[in-house]
């Protein structure tokens, strides 16, 4: 089973979803993707906070992901709206999303005569759009073009005992297949790095290991001077995590034992296959965005008090580290790793999760998914904006 | 008799607790032994396998999560409130 059913894009990439996307350049667009969505509820929306009132690495940073995201392979076709005196250029957004080959459309508000008159020109757009790509087949797809995103959140103390060991023993054989995985949350791996940093596939990666997790750290201080070590949610401290190292070894777990072949930036599509680490933030949603943008077809979301956060256009398979959690929030779980405490075998679980991610990319809805909660497109910022 | 107690590393002076635990409560550590608790143990939380000293490193997944920040007894709830975090994020 080194294979899932997905979609052929013209850059080579494959894709578990074929979704249309509409993606704006600037927060003040928004309005407007609402009424196309509307209009056209299969498509995959990305209303964000952005596209103006930044400079530097947080501007190349939020175009890098826009661009990417509109580059994931789930979507097949793409419809930006600008607004057209905005920092985020939408005609720059298009052509380099349309440099993957895919159908890519461009509207500008300040030309098409307002808000109204974009969305009744975009929905039209989006839904022959939606059209065309339910036209399309799926195929048989080697495991070697997958790349799967990790993700904790709302961890409890048997996040790292059931559910992210389980979730590293999909890893491991998912890069022993071929595929990409990418493990991030720097800030849940602070006291760990000379851990991975011993794991890195040669020196310069076990550098650039260390130094994102060292700048995650250092960022932790700055921010909450005295408090750093308690840079737990309250969520995490009624679980029973005490400080953030014990949280941050049961997180890396999810990565399995692998070799960590590359360390990439936020929403930066990773060169390398097997075990790759992003340097992204611990917030759950920002991180999500990072790794979709990074090219993933599905993430894994372990959690211990209950995250039913998914991600737009990208499935995500929720892991529960209890039974007592899987119970209570049935319809937002797709695993039960907790089975492991009243005495299933991690690999049983491991092995019921691999099955699942395969149904998965090949079309079937896990929780999040079925249930629209897809959360919004939150981008991680490291300045104020002006 | 369901294990009311999970050590995960052979290493580890702690347990983590797979249900409330109350005070003066027997739990049977994977050897056999009895170990009596001296304070509840929320699920999910620690209990302190042996006597732990102030200053001594406290291990959880064959890993130091921290040092004691005063004595610890063998049954007594472990948190944030006896556990200084490591050096590394102090």
């Amino acid at each position: 089973m080194n294979s899932f059913d997905g979609y052929e894009r013209p850059d080579g990439t494959a894709g578990a979803r074929n979704h249309v996307a509409i993606i704006p350049s600037i927060a003040c667009a928004n309005g407007v993707v609402d009424l196309i969505a509307r209009r056209v509820p299969a498509g995959v929306c990305f209303q964000h906070c952005h596209g103006c009132g930044r400079a530097g690495p947080d501007l190349e940073l939020h175009i890098r992901t826009l661009v990417n995201l509109g580059k994931n392979p789930n979507i097949g076709a793409v419809v930006v709206i600008g607004l057209g005196c905005e920092v985020i250029r939408g005609d720059a957004l298009a052509s380099a999303i349309a440099e993957s080959g895919k159908p890519v459309e461009f509207l500008q508000i300040q030309d098409e005569g307002g808000s109204v008159a974009t969305a009744e020109k975009g929905a039209a757009i989006a839904a022959r759009m939606v059209e065309e790509a339910a036209r399309v087949e799926r195929t048989a797809v080697g495991l070697d073009r997958l790349v799967v995103g990790l993700e904790c959140g709302g961890s409890d103390a048997f996040s790292g005992v059931t559910a992210n060991p389980a979730v590293g023993l999909v890893s491991d054989r998912l890069v022993a297949a071929g595929a990409t995985v990418i493990l991030t949350e720097n800030t849940e791996m602070i006291g760990t790095e000379h851990i991975l940093a011993r794991r890195a596939c040669c020196p310069e990666v076990a550098d650039e290991v260390r130094n994102a997790v060292e700048r995650a750290e250092a960022r932790t201080r700055e921010i909450l001077g005295p408090f750093a070590s308690m840079v737990i949610a309250p969520g995490n401290m009624d679980g029973g995590m005490s400080s953030i190292r014990e949280k941050a070894l049961g997180c890396i777990t999810k990565g399995g034992g692998t070799d960590i072949r590359q360390v990439v930036a936020y929403g930066e599509v990773p060169s390398e296959s097997g075990l790759v680490i992003m340097d992204a933030p611990g917030y759950d949603v920002e991180s999500m965005a990072g790794l979709a943008a990074a090219g993933t077809q599905a993430m894994f979301f372990t959690t211990g008090r209950g995250n039913p956060v998914g991600f737009p256009g990208v499935p995500v398979i929720k892991v529960a580290s209890t039974s007592r959690l899987y119970e209570a929030m049935k319809s937002d779980m797709d695993v039960n790793a907790g089975a492991v405490l009243e005495g299933r075998s991690l690999q049983d679980v491991a092995d019921e999760t691999f099955d699942l991610l395969l149904k998965v990319l090949g079309g079937r809805r896990p929780a999040a998914e079925a249930n629209g909660q897809n959360g919004v497109l939150c981008l991680y910022t490291s300045h104020p904006s002006f | 008799m369901v294990e009311k107690v999970l050590v995960i590393n052979a290493h580890d002076n702690v347990a983590v607790a797979l249900v409330d635990i109350e005070s003066g409560d027997r739990v049977v550590l994977p050897g056999g032994e009895d170990l009596l608790t001296v304070s509840d143990i929320p699920f999910g939380h620690k209990v302190a396998l042996v006597d732990i000293d102030r200053g001594e490193a406290v291990f959880k997944y064959g890993e130091v999560i921290g040092r004691a920040a005063c004595p610890i007894a063998a049954g007594e709830w472990v948190h944030a409130h006896n556990l200084e975090a490591p050096e590394a994020v102090r």
